[in-house]
């Protein structure tokens, strides 16, 4: 494992013009169970700059959902520092927007209320917020659930709830963990097409973790490859695609050859093997 | 996915699914007293050891407002026994999966106290206690309350770890996350603990009778026994199952209405499917 991450492809910085949003210096998560530790996260270094979309790509159980969870603030890091607007982060930072693969809708409120938990939580007026949360769902299409229960939606209407509940506070950072990970492919690519309006909207900054190399760079401004456990970044990829981007984009050549770097390096790892 | 919210609501089942329902069983139950009924006729059977269900239902109505009676008396011992094992277990529950000191100190004697057979410390709780109400309550108490406990801490401990980060990263404090994902999640597990402890209860304030009482209907079981009047024994027993039956369906209705979210609430399968 070590040996072959050895022999990637060293980082190549973006030059940042900006200060950067969102720090991460070599970050280190080691998780230890029954006295045996284990690296899930290896000196990790990453910026990410205001209103930018940055997709990290890896096999599963690379540590990309760990490295999302430290930069929440919800796991400590074990070495290194994260940090979200030169301030290191210590507790959940709250300012954001979570969304898991698993939607975490609760069954027992209505779709509305699903959305408007953010703000029950965080203790803000409902009353400010309710024609937000409607005007939100109308835009995924789906007004007309607002008073439908969670087990009365599709996979992927449900998530469109899990989305809106993390736009609804209008937070300056969203992170989202293989959010279209459980849906059918042609949900996924609607799901895909909707997220990058929304993002066109209001360009807030984005941490999207997949395991698609398609849906990496369909959506991203920047895609950094993660190795397999202990994850590291082996390479950052920067997306020059035009946008909005459409489907089709998938067919170009330069599409293409972002897809076969991304390809080549999961393969310097041992992954796709192909005999 | 449907555009109209309408079409993909449940639908009810058909009436004939729904009489079907009960149907069925009033159907086997009929068989079984016509049965009963003929071969006590028949004089198969001695009515000292199987009356008719016609003469049982005849001393019944006889003896209406001696069984209503006591009635009053066992289904208050029942239900006092069965609140106070709510009010204790529900807490208790919440405390062993808060506490992990307390859930060391507490668990295993908690596991003792339900092996010791209730039945036999009885006696015990009547010395204690004296023969009234307070001792078949103690009794009711102590066969019930366990299930409670544990399908409280079941249920308590069954949230999605997903659904409890996603509150923290709204800023959700420890009584948050209780309050709006650990409590309402554990409300089906916590419905199941309840309907067992509604029999259980029922059992204990009979077993309370039977060591000692001077009224109820545990108590006009042993006397009608003694006297040879089957027949009043079996009223009893009828009546009491009658206590019972009633009992857990009040529950169950409580149930339907607090937990109409859960799965097991549900009439059909969502009309939405697939994505």
């Amino acid at each position: 494992m070590t040996s072959a991450a050895a022999r990637v492809v060293p980082i190549h910085h973006a030059a940042a013009p900006a200060p950067e949003f969102v720090r991460i210096r070599n970050v280190d998560k080691i998780y230890k169970t029954r006295g045996r530790a284990l690296k899930a996260v290896d000196d990790v270094s990453l910026d990410f700059r205001e209103g930018e979309f940055v997709s990290i790509v890896g096999p599963s159980g690379c540590g990309k959902s760990t490295l999302m969870m430290m930069v929440a603030g919800l796991i400590p890091v074990s070495a290194g520092e994260i940090a979200i607007k030169g301030e290191t982060v210590r507790k959940p930072y709250i300012d954001v927007g979570v969304i898991f693969q698993r939607d975490a809708l609760l069954e027992w409120r209505t779709v509305l209320n699903n959305v408007l938990l953010q703000i029950d939580v965080r203790g803000l007026p409902r009353s400010r917020y309710e024609a937000a949360a409607r005007t939100l769902l109308q835009r995924v299409g789906l007004g007309g659930f607002e008073n439908a229960y969670p087990w009365e939606l599709s996979g992927g209407m449900r998530q469109r709830v899990a989305l809106c509940r993390g736009l609804i506070h209008d937070p300056k950072l969203l992170l989202m963990d293989e959010p279209f990970g459980a849906l059918d492919a042609l949900t996924r690519e609607q799901m895909n097409l909707d997220l990058q309006r929304i993002w066109l909207e209001n360009r807030k900054t984005m941490l999207f973790i997949t395991h698609s190399i398609w849906e990496a760079i369909f959506l991203a401004d920047r895609v950094a490859v993660m190795s397999p456990r202990p994850g590291r970044i082996a390479t950052i990829i920067d997306v020059d695609l035009p946008r909005p981007r459409r489907l089709s984009v998938r067919e170009s050549k330069q599409f293409g050859s972002y897809a076969a770097m991304i390809r080549e390096q999961l393969q310097a790892f041992g992954l796709l093997n192909e005999d | 996915m449907s555009a109209d919210p309408q079409t993909s609501r449940p639908d009810r089942l058909p009436w004939t699914a729904r009489a079907a329902t009960y149907l069925y069983p009033a159907l086997v139950a009929l068989v079984l007293v016509a049965v009963w009924e003929a071969v006590t006729r028949a004089g198969l059977v001695s009515p000292l050891i199987l009356p008719s269900l016609s003469s049982i239902l005849q001393t019944a109505v006889a003896k209406f407002p001696l069984l209503m009676q006591m009635s009053t008396i066992t289904a208050s011992e029942f239900v006092l026994g069965f609140a106070l094992s709510v009010a204790v277990g529900l807490p208790l529950g919440a405390m062993i999966v808060y506490s992990r000191p307390l859930e060391t100190a507490f668990y295993p004697i908690l596991v003792a106290f339900q092996i010791v057979p209730k039945a036999a410390v009885a006696p015990i709780f009547i010395v204690w206690l004296g023969t009234g109400l307070s001792s078949k309550v103690l009794i009711a108490f102590a066969i019930a309350f366990f299930p409670v406990v544990i399908d409280t801490v079941v249920g308590l401990r069954s949230a999605q770890p997903e659904t409890i980060q996603l509150l923290r990263s709204m800023g959700g404090s420890p009584f948050q996350v209780f309050w709006y994902v650990r409590f309402p999640n554990a409300l089906p597990a916590i419905f199941g603990g309840l309907k067992v402890a509604s029999t259980l209860a029922v059992v204990g304030a009979i077993v309370g009778e039977f060591v000692s009482a001077e009224k109820g209907l545990g108590y006009l079981v042993l006397v009608a026994n003694g006297e040879l009047d089957t027949r009043l024994v079996f009223a009893c027993v009828l009546t009491l199952t009658l206590l019972g039956i009633i009992f857990y369906f009040i529950i169950e209705i409580i149930e339907k209405v607090v937990v109409h979210w859960h799965v097991s609430a549900r009439q059909v399968e969502t009309l939405g499917g697939g994505s």
